[in-house]
């Protein structure tokens, strides 16, 4: 928006985080170079400039990590609860007081704005880590009948949406229930599991507890299929979800997956039009909509689209878009230039499908990956727009006329992960609720995100849910 | 004894598919022996189409049965129980003559699959309360998690036992509101197949359970594959590479499996076979406070 | 029904009874108050640095109607208040002056006579504020007699007994009524009284009714009960004249009074301005803040900016 009020940069210093050259694998408590001496560089995609050279573990590496993990599982899973929740409790105070550090990072290695980082992200994990805490010296009385046992080694791959908050999720309750740790974080995004290995290191964990390999795909397959690896966690995509589950048949693992989605965020024609226009922002634009549970497809009553339509472009007029840690930035920049290649094809494939493209006029930067927000309308359910994930800062507009055709439409999905209502009407929020095939239902919200709540999909979305007393199962000889 | 005079009026035997009983649309039968190998009956063997049939009935019925409340889910349950209960006999016989049991041992296991089904019917009403719940979200909302039914789920029923077994896979699979295609012992499917005509007397709606006799190496991998088929038990995959081909192609979808593992089924079931096909949907809603003369937060 | 203004007429079919205009009201879209508050705290956490920071505090300066509303108000306290609404820093010339002074009836003739010439308006308070609670010809006369006077605006309260009973016609004739006496004599502010309109879905209703009525600007308070304006309520207000526009063509102002002391809580309305309606509001004629400590603090975060020390309370005029 063209203002007489404009905005001044503000940016978050990136003095509070000092990033070392280059970094180890994290094993059995020491940083150690990969077996055989590879490494790869992790840029900022904002301005594709080289923040540090990472060891990229190969499989002799994760058979080191998942070793040292094994000696150290027994006598992690032997201290009492009470013990490991104090480890826990320090790890999330630690988190507390290094936040800003630690927001910077993200927001460098990511791209996501400082606001993100500083206000979701961070606060998140470190409360994830407080909760799980408090369940460790409680786990008789989780539901899981007298002394659930831990499962032992826990090989957890993560991606890089929401690098430090996924780590959490990931970990914490792995240790609050007393497994150890090999965790695999993604290649665009390894520094802050680096940085959380020296939080591990001030709280005084013991060696082996956790152990952090960065590296690619194949590093984290190497993880997935190690046989001495008892429990395998996976956030990321369906495609990879489906060759973790084929490639665990037959074996005693046990697998939680948290896979992709293709959230119907509906909004019938008694919505609170305004929060409803800031759900739906908050929805998809959110980490530039590179979030599984992103509300990336608009299901609006047509009897107010137009009305709903254009409260919608003016208020993506004035998203901001630009450098992530200038504290006004409301969009940053995408992960990578091949999940910027990703988005650029699934748009150009919806033009071509002759959907309608609208894209809010911002200026992009030159260096560094970005993508301006932009919603489709004339989208039907054909539309491969409409059904494929894109994971970039795109909604589709699809439009219903009554209850009913909105539940079949946005159940019409080979996902379940995520789902919007928006409505005055009591009644109609908890029937089209419970119909909706979907393992999070917002209601007059959207993207709202607690350690007590549990996440995770229906049908090809995945399975298991972390977060609350169900994110204790996975983890859980039970 | 009437036996020398009067000549047995045998029982064809036939598949349990949307509240109906076909039989195999192939034609195929196969036949069934005692444990001693004396002839008993020839059991359809179903194809891969009578699977895909059973597939559309358990969809269909899907809507209905997890919509269904909890205590009607749970009468129909009781109701099952009360209609076997008076068809005590046949099943001794069958289960009997199935697994090589003495009367009274055999007696014992029906009872025990009887109870099982009571077990379950008070569970329908019960199990969201014991894994759902408020969760106490940081912030002015309402946040409830409550478990759902997966959907459409595929058992492969325990070879060995027949019966006990059979109901103890199928009752906690629909008591929460799923719907079932069931692939019966290959080798003693009378008492499934049995089972079918108490569940088409008991209110049940047709093709919440689809009973199919066969082999599981035939029907599996099929069923493995289907993409409207949300999950599937192992149970019963007990030969060779089976339980691990059809862990694979489930993959396709994501489909919620239970591997196989040693179970006695005469213990207390637990909850697990429930748990194990359940979703948990969490919903939130904003609270905020009454007025706007504060902040909600 | 004695009202002219031009928004009115487009809504001339919903005024025609008690019913009809509940009905339009009652139609409005709701409020959800957890988003409501979230948007308007997220929009609080702009970081406004530097010259955008110098920007905002002049203009939130221009936008002042300096206010002093008390039982105990003299014609020596309304001069000094004038002075400082024409020159808020004597020190510093460039500064900007305030929009207008807000006083009751009876002290406009001073405030008139002290800010004559400077362009500081004088707005003052009427319709038996801040309770509101007399008759229409009372009010009227109030009205009539801060205009004879010289007020420049009019910041009437509505009957909230009234709109909480119900009464929706009898709120809008009554504002009706009070702009006709105001004519084009003066520009008028109508104040709801948020806090105990209680809800969102009122204060957007009030707004609407308020705006139909043929209010020149919506204010949300008096500063005379426990919650006065809040980020919230205004962004609210503001999402509201926003609407009429896009829906009548007529721009309606918005004034927050009451509890907003400093710099910071004052750049976040004007962020809240900013990015909910833009720049057509950026300007004293369509924003105001009804307010008096907040000036000081504009003025040495003003000086701060300048010199590059923190200012403190003995270099600003206490009045």
């Amino acid at each position: 928006m063209a203002s007489a009020f404009e905005y001044a940069p503000a940016p978050e210093s990136r003095s509070v985080v000092d990033i070392a050259p280059s970094y180890g694998l994290f094993i059995d408590g020491e940083f150690v170079d990969a077996a055989d001496g590879k490494v790869f560089k992790t840029v900022s995609p904002a301005t594709e400039e080289v923040l540090a050279e990472v060891a990229q573990a190969g499989a002799e590496d994760v058979d080191r990590a998942v070793k040292a993990a094994r000696k150290a599982f027994e006598k992690w899973s032997a201290l009492p609860g009470s013990e490991r929740a104090k480890y826990l409790f320090r790890i999330a105070r630690i988190i507390q007081e290094r936040s800003r550090e630690l927001a910077v990072l993200e927001t460098l290695d990511n791209g996501k704005p400082i606001k993100e980082t500083r206000d979701a992200d961070l606060p998140l994990v470190a409360a994830h880590f407080f909760y799980y805490a408090g369940w460790a010296d409680k786990l008789d009385h989780a539901g899981y009948g007298a002394n659930p046992r831990p499962l032992g080694v826990a090989g957890q791959v993560i991606p890089w949406n929401f690098p430090l908050l996924m780590l959490a999720w990931k970990i914490a309750p792995a240790l609050a229930t007393g497994n150890t740790v090999v965790l695999k974080p993604a290649e665009t995004t390894p520094l802050s599991a680096l940085f959380f290995a020296d939080i591990c290191r001030q709280a005084g964990l013991p060696k082996g507890v956790v152990n952090i390999l960065p590296g690619y795909g194949a590093t984290g397959a190497a993880l997935v299929e190690h046989p001495d690896v008892n429990k395998v966690a996976f956030t990321g995509s369906t495609a990879v979800g489906k060759a973790i589950a084929r490639s665990v048949a037959g074996t005693d693992k046990k697998v939680t997956l948290e896979l992709g989605g293709k959230g119907a965020n509906i909004v019938f024609d008694d919505a609170p039009i305004d929060q409803a226009v800031e759900g739906i922002v908050n929805g998809i634009f959110f980490n530039q909509g590179q979030v599984c549970c992103a509300g990336s497809r608009l299901l609006v009553q047509e009897s107010i689209q137009d009305e709903l339509l254009d409260s919608l472009k003016r208020r993506l007029s004035t998203l901001r878009l630009g450098d992530p840690l200038d504290k006004n930035t409301d969009i940053g920049a995408i992960n990578s230039s091949e999940q910027l290649a990703r988005i650029t094809s699934l748009v150009d494939e919806g033009e071509a499908e002759g959907a309608e493209r609208w894209t809010a006029a911002c200026e992009i930067p030159s260096a560094g990956y970005w993508f301006a927000p932009t919603l489709f309308t004339n989208v039907t359910q054909a539309h491969r727009i409409a059904r494929d994930e894109i994971f970039g800062p795109v909604l589709s507009v699809l439009s219903f006329r009554t209850p009913d055709e909105a539940v079949a439409k946005a159940n019409n999905s080979q996902y379940g992960l995520s789902a919007g209502i928006w409505t005055e009407k009591g009644s109609r929020i908890l029937a089209v609720a419970n119909k909706l095939r979907a393992g999070v239902v917002w209601a007059n919200t959207f993207n709202k995100f607690d350690p007590t709540s549990p996440f995770g999909g229906y049908k090809e979305s995945g399975f298991g849910r972390e977060g609350g007393r169900h994110g204790l199962e996975g983890y859980l000889d039970v | 004894m009437s036996e020398s005079t009067r000549l047995n009026v045998f029982k064809t035997y036939k598949l349990y598919v949307g509240g109906k009983f076909p039989r195999s649309e192939s034609g195929r039968v196969y036949e069934v022996t005692d444990s001693k190998g004396k002839w008993l009956a020839n059991a359809p063997l179903s194809s891969r189409k009578d699977a895909r049939d059973a597939v559309v009935a358990a969809r269909k019925a899907f809507g209905g049965w997890a919509g269904a409340t909890a205590y009607n889910r749970g009468q129909i349950l009781y109701r099952v129980a009360e209609m076997l209960e008076g068809r005590r006999d046949q099943f001794v016989r069958e289960v009997g003559e199935a697994e090589g049991l003495s009367k009274s041992k055999a007696a014992a296991v029906v009872d025990a699959a009887i109870d099982r089904w009571v077990w379950y019917a008070g569970w329908t009403d019960k199990i969201a309360q014991v894994v759902g719940g408020a969760n106490p979200v940081a912030g002015p909302y309402f946040n409830l998690s409550t478990p759902e039914p997966t959907g459409v789920v595929t058992i492969v029923a325990p070879q060995d036992s027949s019966f006990l077994g059979l109901v103890s896979v199928i009752a906690p699979v629909i008591a929460t509101g799923n719907t079932a295609v069931v692939i019966a012992s290959e080798k003693s499917p009378l008492p499934a197949l049995s089972l079918g005509e108490v569940l088409a007397t008991s209110d049940l709606p047709g093709g919440v359970v689809n009973i199919l006799s066969g082999k599981a190496s035939e029907m599996g991998p099929h069923l493995a594959a289907h993409q409207d088929v949300n999950a599937i038990d192992l149970t019963g995959a007990t030969d060779g590479g089976l339980a691990r081909d059809l862990e694979i192609a489930a993959a396709d979808n994501l489909k919620r499996v239970l591997r196989p593992r040693t179970e006695d089924f005469a213990e207390s079931p637990g909850t697990d076979r429930m748990t194990a096909f359940l979703e948990t949907k969490t919903v939130w809603h904003p609270t905020g406070s009454l007025g706007a003369s504060g902040s909600s937060y | 029904m004695p009202t002219t203004a031009p928004a009115a007429l487009a809504f001339a079919d919903v005024t025609t009874s008690d019913s009809a205009l509940r009905r339009f009201l009652h139609g409005l879209p709701g409020v959800d108050a957890v988003g409501l508050e979230a948007r308007a705290a997220s929009l609080g956490t702009r970081s406004i640095k530097t010259t955008a920071k110098a920007y905002a505090i002049d203009l939130a300066i221009s936008m002042i109607d300096l206010t002093t509303l008390e039982g105990a108000d003299t014609p020596g306290k309304v001069r000094a208040l004038a002075a400082k609404a024409v020159n808020p820093d004597p020190t510093d010339r460039t500064t900007p002056k305030t929009a207008a002074v807000c006083v009751y009836p009876d002290m406009v003739a001073t405030a008139k006579a002290a800010v004559a010439g400077s362009g500081v308006k004088v707005a003052s308070v009427a319709t038996a504020f801040p309770a509101g609670r007399a008759a229409l010809p009372v009010k009227l006369a109030d009205t009539a007699d801060a205009i004879a006077a010289g007020a420049d605006e009019i910041d009437m309260v509505i009957d909230r007994g009234a709109f909480l009973a119900g009464r929706y016609l009898e709120v809008f004739e009554q504002i009706a009524a009070i702009k006709a006496e105001c004519g084009d004599r003066a520009r008028l502010k109508v104040i709801f009284e948020t806090g105990e309109l209680s809800t969102y879905d009122n204060i957007r209703r009030a707004s609407w009714l308020g705006m139909m009525a043929g209010a020149d600007f919506i204010k949300t308070s008096t500063g005379k009960v426990a919650v006065n304006a809040t980020p919230a309520n205004t962004l609210l207000m503001l999402e509201a004249v926003r609407d009429f526009r896009a829906q009548t063509g007529v721009q309606i102002g918005v004034k927050p009074a009451g509890g907003i002391r400093n710099t910071k809580e004052a750049i976040k309305f004007l962020v809240l301005v900013n990015e909910t309606v833009g720049e057509d509001w950026l300007d004293n004629h369509w924003f105001r803040f009804g307010a008096s400590s907040l000036l000081n603090d504009l003025l040495m975060q003003r000086q701060k900016l300048a010199t590059g020390r923190y200012s403190g309370p003995d270099y600003v005029t206490v009045d």
